[in-house]
């Protein structure tokens, strides 16, 4: 019975674990806005990010 | 009128007829220069995806936005206001975008890096209408960027509210935290209790049971102490104010329930009853939650700061102008208003052509004419030129911001307590007489037994169910209207509406559609020629009668107009092909004619000849004669307008009860006063500034709006104008509110009936307390949910409504 023990300590571990992952996920604002995300993704990412836009030039 | 069949061009930029001119540039049509240019600025940076994302994705770029508007950026103090993070290298700084309406927007927005390199990062929230960006601000400033959006078509909004500091109210997250731990405590605490409940009470190992009741003992500290505090917050305040809340007898259960289980599972005789108490705190979290889920898109709490503008143009005493913070007007102050600017102050007319857009103020429908030396009361806006002002009175007391320090501003949020609170009073007495009497009967019986009666008592009768059945109607319920276009600043707003007996209705902007007033042409039949002649005099003008006959007569070729006088508030002339043609007031063309409805009719005469007349009548919402007849078979209905009385003789028809006219918004203030002191619960219906204090005094205030995003005043409900014909339903479902909440009560005390038969036997087993709680909590929570959306049903059909409304409308 005593693997019992480890079982639920095993259990409460894994548990807390998603419990801070919930946490974390409300405090870095994951939730704030569930709908521009959701349109971001179909665009091309090939524009995002400044050095990408300064290496395509620098490649022409 | 005969019409020809015309060939639709539309714009490649923001999609609309290209009715005078087209302007061609790389196979693309376009309306004007604006949306050529903002064409030509993306062409470049190889960002036309732009146009394949979303057909004809542009704002219109009619209107030029003048250079230097946004130079009041450049002051330091609005700077700091502005910018929310800033260090060695970078600024961050958050726009409000109106424009922004489609999936093209998003993702022109988040590649503005490109238009301008000094942009290091750009991301949309797009229900918020914001785009935050980054920035280095060694090589870019505010003003730029601000300037780079406007030349995109994206013209940033600033209010004076952004700068008040309170703006930027963080939404409070805790809630959620404490909903993810209580499930996380609740289930973890249930499962633990499983093998005890199924071996009821025996299980073999010893070491076993005392790690599982110290676990859960461990469990459920972080509910207690955390989670349900503001619970004890709750209750202690109203305590202290000598007044039961609902919060006071869930309070004093959960301290109950919590004492005892720890006096049981230190003293080794069983696990308690956390679970229950877990699971209760976990519920009541979840509806509260649902109850209380606002619209982070809408405001409901908008004074006049939010429509005026940041920034203003004054003129120093050498002549320069200067672009200043809308804060540092003073008394006296010479200050400039260009096209479409909203007047920040009641000041005098100094120089220039005014024609003010009063609708928002007085609720008048057409703009006034205002000559020289004349007052201008704040809040206007000027449609014509620009205009010269001398301030007279400071922002803040001037004709309309004063309305603001009323008492009805100052009163506090709470209109009415709910009626929750007042039969958990009840409840609560009934629970104590219980408790009492058991206790004596044990007291007298066998003694050992008072304590455990007790507890257990107050453990089984906890109102929760009160508080489940409440929040998850409300909660249901605000979701429903929300897909009406009905939005709710809370629950209590429902319970008030019930409640009512009274509507007042404002005119312009609320039983009127602000756009699209209906024209008629009456008289002798206007042929091509003449029609054209009319259409080729009043596109001069920049009058709003004027325009509206533009669009209302088909469009040929323009012709030339030579000799164009106009004269303010009158009518205008000018010469076509030779011939005098002049459209305008009756006494325009006849001094002594006196016509009664000014500004509705305009006389068409040529060659002094008048041909007849068109009569531009404001256009009512649809379905309002209907809404009407049904409100008042429940409630008494007036209309209070600050317009005047030239529709009286058809609205009698509608109304068929009171009309004021020609009232301020000091006025409609107190009439709704004079209303609730005769014991009235008063409902009122406006849109403009000018309901402003009205609005805030009712019981209710609705605030009716073509587009639930843009700026409506501080009010109870948001309410999509183009629902109105839905009014009189949305107001009866409010009324089921109480129906479905005395039914979950009657289920509720059932439960409880069968928790108190175990419980004033004194034995009653953490089972059954585990069993019972969940059932009744969940049953309520369906109960509730489920009638709620069966009696909004038929109204559903009524409207055939598919779909979520609510997403098409942003």
């Amino acid at each position: 019975m005593s693997v019992i023990f480890i079982l639920i300590i095993a259990s409460l571990t894994i548990a807390i674990g998603f419990l801070i992952a919930f946490i974390w996920s409300v405090k870095t604002n994951q939730y704030d806005d569930d709908y521009t995300p959701s349109v971001r993704i179909l665009f091309d990412n090939e524009l995002r990010s400044k050095q990408q836009s300064n290496s395509k030039e620098k490649n022409k | 009128m005969i019409k020809e069949p015309e060939q639709r061009i539309t714009c490649y930029h923001c999609g609309e007829n290209c009715e005078e001119e087209t302007i061609d540039k790389d196979d693309k049509n376009f309306c004007c220069q604006g949306c050529k240019t903002v064409y030509e600025i993306l062409n470049k940076v190889e960002l036309c995806d732009y146009y394949t994302i979303s057909k004809a994705p542009g704002a219109n770029q009619k209107s030029k936005v003048r250079l230097d508007k946004f130079a009041f950026l450049e002051d330091v103090q609005l700077q700091q206001k502005l910018i929310h993070f800033k260090n060695e290298k970078q600024s961050h700084v958050t726009f409000y975008l109106p424009q922004m309406h489609c999936s093209s927007c998003i993702w022109l927005l988040e590649n503005l890096a490109k238009l301008d390199h000094h942009i290091i990062r750009s991301e949309v929230n797009f229900l918020k209408k914001e785009v935050s960006v980054v920035f280095s601000h060694s090589n870019s400033s505010l003003r730029s960027i601000a300037e780079l959006l406007t030349s995109i078509g994206y013209e940033p909004h600033f209010s004076l509210n952004d700068l008040s500091g309170k703006a930027i109210k963080k939404y409070d997250k805790s809630r959620i935290y404490k909903i993810g731990i209580a499930g996380f405590c609740f289930g973890n605490i249930m499962l633990l209790s499983f093998p005890e409940y199924f071996s009821l009470g025996v299980i073999e190992e010893k070491g076993l049971k005392k790690l599982f009741s110290y676990l859960i003992l461990v469990l459920s500290l972080p509910v207690f102490f955390y989670v349900a505090s503001e619970f004890f917050v709750s209750a202690f305040k109203s305590l202290k104010q000598r007044y039961l809340n609902i919060d006071a007898p869930i309070a004093l259960a959960i301290l109950i329930t919590f004492g005892r289980s720890v006096y049981e599972i230190i003293g080794g005789n069983g696990a308690g009853y956390m679970d229950s108490m877990s699971g209760i705190v976990f519920f009541m979290l979840i509806g509260r939650f649902f109850q209380n889920k606002t619209y982070n898109t809408m405001a409901f709490s908008r004074d006049y700061t939010s429509y005026f503008p940041l920034g203003v143009t004054i003129i120093n005493e050498e002549g320069v102008e200067q672009q200043v913070p809308i804060s540092k007007i003073k008394v006296g102050d010479r200050i400039k208003i260009h096209s479409n600017e909203i007047i920040p102050a009641d000041s005098i007319l100094f120089y220039g052509k005014a024609s003010i857009d009063q609708s928002f103020v007085t609720g008048e429908s057409f703009p006034v004419e205002k000559s020289i030396g004349e007052i201008i009361y704040a809040g206007g806006k000027q449609l014509g030129g620009a205009l010269e002002l001398e301030v007279i009175k400071d922002v803040s007391q001037s004709y309309l911001t004063s309305l603001w320090n009323n008492d009805a501003f100052k009163k506090t949020e709470e209109k009415g307590v709910s009626y929750i609170h007042t039969v958990s009073k009840y409840f609560t007495f009934v629970l104590f007489s219980i408790a009492i009497v058991s206790a004596i009967y044990w007291q007298i019986n066998d003694p050992t037994r008072v304590w455990n009666a007790v507890t257990s008592i107050l453990i089984v009768a906890c109102p929760c169910a009160l508080l489940l059945s409440a929040t998850f109607t409300n909660g249901n319920m605000l979701r429903v209207l929300q897909n009406f276009g009905f939005f709710a600043r809370n629950a209590g707003v429902i319970e008030q509406i019930a409640a009512a007996d009274t509507i007042v209705f404002d005119k312009t902007g609320t039983i009127t559609e602000q756009t699209n007033s209906e024209i008629k042409y009456e008289g002798t039949p206007l042929d091509e020629q003449i029609a054209q002649y009319v259409r080729s005099l009043a596109a001069q003008s920049n009058h709003p009668l004027s325009k509206a006959i533009v669009s209302y007569l088909p469009s040929y070729k323009k012709l030339v107009v030579k000799n164009y006088h106009e004269e303010p508030g009158a009518g205008i002339v000018g010469m076509i092909e030779n011939n005098k043609v002049a459209i305008g007031s009756l006494n325009f063309f006849n001094p002594n004619a006196v016509q009664i409805d000014v500004g509705t009719k305009v006389y068409v005469q040529i060659k002094d000849r008048v041909y007849g007349y068109f009569a531009i009548q404001t256009n009512y919402r649809q379905g309002l004669a209907h809404v009407l007849g049904k409100l008042k078979e429940r409630f008494k209905v007036s209309l209070i307008s600050g317009d005047n009385d030239s529709e009286y003789s058809k609205l009698k028809n509608l109304f068929n009860a009171k009309q004021y006219f020609n009232r301020s918004p000091q006025d409609k203030l107190e009439y709704i006063e004079k209303l609730q002191k005769e014991n009235k619960k008063v409902i009122m219906i406006g849109d403009g500034l000018n309901d402003a204090g009205a609005l805030r005094q009712s019981n209710v205030g609705i605030a009716v709006t073509d587009n639930v995003n843009n700026f409506s005043p501080a009010c109870d409900v948001i309410f999509d104008g183009t629902k109105f014909s839905h009014l009189d339903d949305l107001l009866k479902y409010c009324t089921h509110n109480k129906l479905i909440i005395n039914i979950s009560f009657s289920v509720s005390i059932f439960y409880n009936v069968v928790g108190l038969y175990f419980a004033v036997q004194g034995n009653l087993q953490p089972v059954i307390a585990a069993i019972l709680m969940p059932v009744s909590s969940m049953s309520i929570v369906l109960l509730t949910t489920g009638l709620s959306t069966v009696l909004a049903l038929p109204i559903k059909r009524k409207y055939k409504l598919r779909g979520r409304l609510f997403l098409k409308l942003i």
